[in-house]
């Protein structure tokens, strides 16, 4: 495809060498000291919480009432510093990776390392379920293989940075870590098997004859001032958004982690419970919500008793497989291979589901 | 002056849109503000990523809703 370069948009400020320079220093010394202050916040939360809510409030220390206060009081600030934090760092590194630069990655890509590249450029590059299908239709007019096209939209949605930084905050960097692996693992498999299949012929025929234009590309020389004014940004947009959620999210938490009787999910959504599994995907698939709500519940659950692959499969299901984007996707998929899609992505999940309840 | 704002019309490009016809109106400048929800015309005009503001046949902006800075820029 050829593209149109624009030399440069005139999105940023523009900026002098010497002023970046200066600027720059002074960013780096006002940047080591604001993360400075925010870990000697961020390791006193704990302590202050216990604080307030056991000597200042007068609860008591074994009571549902005094483990649901201080859960929230302690897990609303950390959480949301966390965000803040990683919202900020990735807004930064998203910067240098816009979806016009990862379509040309991806268009000279054969499947198999395609497929690899896709689901990790799915991590860092912008992206929206509202904009899946323009940016489906710039992949096709590109000539990225079709598998290829899947493995980043299945990975981009679900392996993000906010579903990472509270399965983190709330849960310890092990659950985080099986998430993203297994979450590329899907994106990568997902979107290989669906190359395989050869489905080229089920994407709506309007896709295929469309008479696209030349791609606009914004070529945009951002200094570093402009970077971390797209992290503020960031911050400003997606924290902004979310922090409802997660403040609600915590407080249900909150409120399960103190009055829902230990092993109370044992029963339904244990490990012995095989039925549970393809239960939660099938009960995620309609359930539409961010990580910054899901996790939190996630979170509760998984204190009373419900397994890890169980909880991991839910989590999946709810942020994967979305009616609304399924809704979306259906202007240039044919119905078809939607079902593939959710088919082949399900499967995912399952194994997903089943390994990890087989594993802890 | 005629501004077109691309977008299946989800949460950013509405902001976007708000964005720009604050702009216009308090620029008091004569310009349409228009949407552009049909993917195969965005493609046409070689946009594969939204939100995204073309002015007078113009891309300005693909794939961020723009700050109001910008948009005083553009249209002065």
């Amino acid at each position: 495809m050829n593209t149109i370069h624009i030399p440069r948009c005139d999105c940023s400020e523009p900026n002098s060498e010497q002023k970046d320079g200066k600027g720059l220093a002074r960013t780096l010394f006002l940047g080591s000291a604001g993360l400075a202050l925010w870990w000697i916040i961020y390791s006193r939360l704990d302590p202050a919480s216990r604080f307030l809510t056991y000597d200042l409030f007068g609860l008591s220390r074994d009571s549902h009432l005094g483990d649901t206060v201080q859960f929230f009081i302690f897990e609303v600030p950390k959480v949301m510093m966390l965000l803040t934090l990683i919202v900020f760092i990735v807004g930064i590194i998203r910067s240098f990776f816009t979806q016009e630069r990862t379509r040309r990655y991806l268009a000279g890509k054969r499947e198999s390392a395609g497929n690899v590249m896709a689901a990790l450029l799915g991590i860092v590059t912008p992206f929206c379920s509202c904009s899946a299908v323009p940016l489906f239709l710039g992949f096709v007019q590109a000539g990225v293989p079709l598998g290829v096209t899947f493995s980043f939209l299945i990975a981009a949605p679900m392996v993000n940075e906010i579903a990472l930084v509270l399965l983190y905050g709330l849960l310890g960097w092990k659950v985080a870590a099986i998430y993203l692996t297994s979450g590329l693992i899907i994106a990568m498999v997902a979107g290989w098997i669906i190359g395989r299949l050869h489905l080229d012929g089920w994407i709506e025929d309007w896709v295929r004859e469309m008479r696209a234009g030349e791609a606009v590309v914004m070529e945009e020389k951002l200094t570093w001032a402009d970077r971390i004014e797209r992290g503020r940004i960031a911050v400003r947009d997606i924290v902004g958004k979310v922090w409802i959620y997660v403040v609600a999210g915590i407080g249900v938490g909150a409120a399960i982690h103190g009055y829902v009787p230990e092993d109370f999910m044992a029963a339904i959504m244990g490990k012995d419970a095989w039925w549970s599994v393809p239960a939660a995907v099938l009960v995620g698939i309609p359930m539409y919500s961010n990580a910054a709500g899901i996790v939190p519940i996630v979170e509760a659950l998984l204190g009373k008793g419900a397994a890890l692959g169980t909880v991991l499969a839910f989590m999946m299901s709810v942020i994967a497989l979305s009616l609304p984007e399924m809704v979306i996707l259906r202007k240039v998929l044919k119905p078809k291979l939607i079902a593939v899609f959710i088919a082949v992505v399900g499967s995912g999940i399952l194994f997903t589901g089943f390994l990890f309840n087989m594993l802890f | 002056m005629k501004i077109v704002i691309c977008g299946p019309g989800c949460a950013s490009c509405e902001k976007v849109k708000k964005t720009v016809e604050q702009a216009v109106q308090d620029r008091g400048i004569d310009a349409t503000v228009e949407k552009e929800t049909d993917f195969a015309e965005m493609a046409r005009m070689g946009i594969f990523s939204t939100p995204a503001v073309v002015i007078d046949g113009e891309v300005k902006c693909v794939g961020r809703a723009p700050e109001r800075s910008e948009v005083d820029k553009w249209l002065s």
